[in-house]
């Protein structure tokens, strides 16, 4: 007997897509600004945020949420900028997902706050298939990792709304090249801003504040 | 690396359809666009390890790759992008509208009558 074909025509991951966009919904209706950061692990993510939040801490209402797969030691950290963060341990997940992102917030009064960032699990390859509902995904490239990351892994890169290269600072001793990094990017996400930051030193964080709050400005227009 | 949660989140949604339509399923068809950040052989590995003691355990799959297509909004040239390349072959424009390429759809599946 021949088979019966059955088409289904559905997106894989289309129960984490139903989620995210639940949550994208929940959060516009409690008008906070939620940026995701993505980047390989030990480019500065937790060093970039707990900068950023400690600026940002005087002048508005902000929380963290932080993926790893074990330890609480990222929002340790970030605790020293804002009280009011949850560590996500995966377990053996090398991502977040929408789930998780919503099991977080659980008694969280979101409307309460201005921002939320979610620092996900350092990986270039697997967060870039989950939406977490986050209206700005920012991906990390440090200056220590060399200038070709985009382009072997262009899919994060596509899938980013900004890119940040940290670790400025550190640039003239591994001797990184600022330039091709840069065209590199706008290779695999033609037009995509790009802003240079140490967290250390403090240069560029003006601006990716600036950004930031930029898009906190343009969505509540 | 996430190819075994993909396995997972397919066979959900495979038990939802399988009780829908009731019988064995004999193969299942997924499209994995160049862009979805997923490794089709990978994805096989997973398949074989998330299907084994399930009603799936004899279910083959089959995998259809979707290239990474786009096209040029100023000159209207479609063609297949290299991922680490985009820009417009004959103009040189760097932004591109992506027509396939981020699929990662269960497309359908096979049934015993």
């Amino acid at each position: 007997m021949t088979p019966r074909l059955i088409e289904v025509r559905a997106n894989i991951l289309k129960e984490n897509d139903v989620l995210a966009r639940a949550l994208r919904e929940r959060f516009e209706r409690a008008g906070v600004c939620v940026v995701s950061f993505v980047s390989s692990p030990g480019s500065g993510k937790t060093t970039l945020l707990e900068k950023l939040m400690a600026r940002m801490a005087a002048k508005h209402q902000i929380a963290a949420l932080v993926g790893d797969l074990a330890t609480e030691n990222d929002a340790a950290r970030l605790r020293r900028a804002c009280p009011q963060v949850r560590q996500i341990t995966t377990g053996t997940a090398c991502h977040l997902d929408a789930k998780m992102v919503a099991a977080a917030l659980e008694g969280w009064a979101l409307e309460e706050l201005d921002y939320l960032f979610i620092e996900n699990v350092g990986n270039l390859v697997c967060p870039s298939s989950y939406d977490l509902g986050e209206q700005m995904r920012v991906v990390l490239l440090s200056a220590t990792e060399g200038e070709d990351k985009p382009l072997k892994y262009p899919t994060i890169f596509n899938t980013a709304d900004v890119a940040m290269i940290t670790k400025m600072d550190l640039a003239a001793a591994a001797e990184f090249d600022c330039e091709a990094a840069r065209r590199n990017i706008l290779t695999v996400r033609p037009g995509m801003r790009i802003v240079e930051v140490s967290a250390k030193t403090g240069a560029g964080m003006a601006e990716a504040e600036e950004m930031v709050e930029g898009l906190r400005a343009a969505s509540c227009q | 690396m996430h190819e075994l949660s993909i396995a997972l989140s397919m066979m959900e949604q495979m038990e939802q359809q399988a009780a829908k339509h009731g019988g064995k399923v004999l193969a299942v068809q997924v499209r994995i666009g160049a862009l979805a950040g997923v490794d089709c052989e990978a994805l096989r590995f997973a398949w074989e390890i998330a299907r084994a003691g399930t009603a799936f355990a004899e279910t083959t799959l089959e995998i259809e790759p979707v290239p990474l297509m786009v096209r040029c909004p100023q000159c209207g040239e479609t063609h297949e992008a290299e991922m680490f390349s985009i820009a417009c072959p004959r103009c040189v424009t760097p932004e591109q509208e992506i027509l396939t390429g981020r699929e990662l759809e269960l497309r359908s599946m096979e049934m015993e009558t």
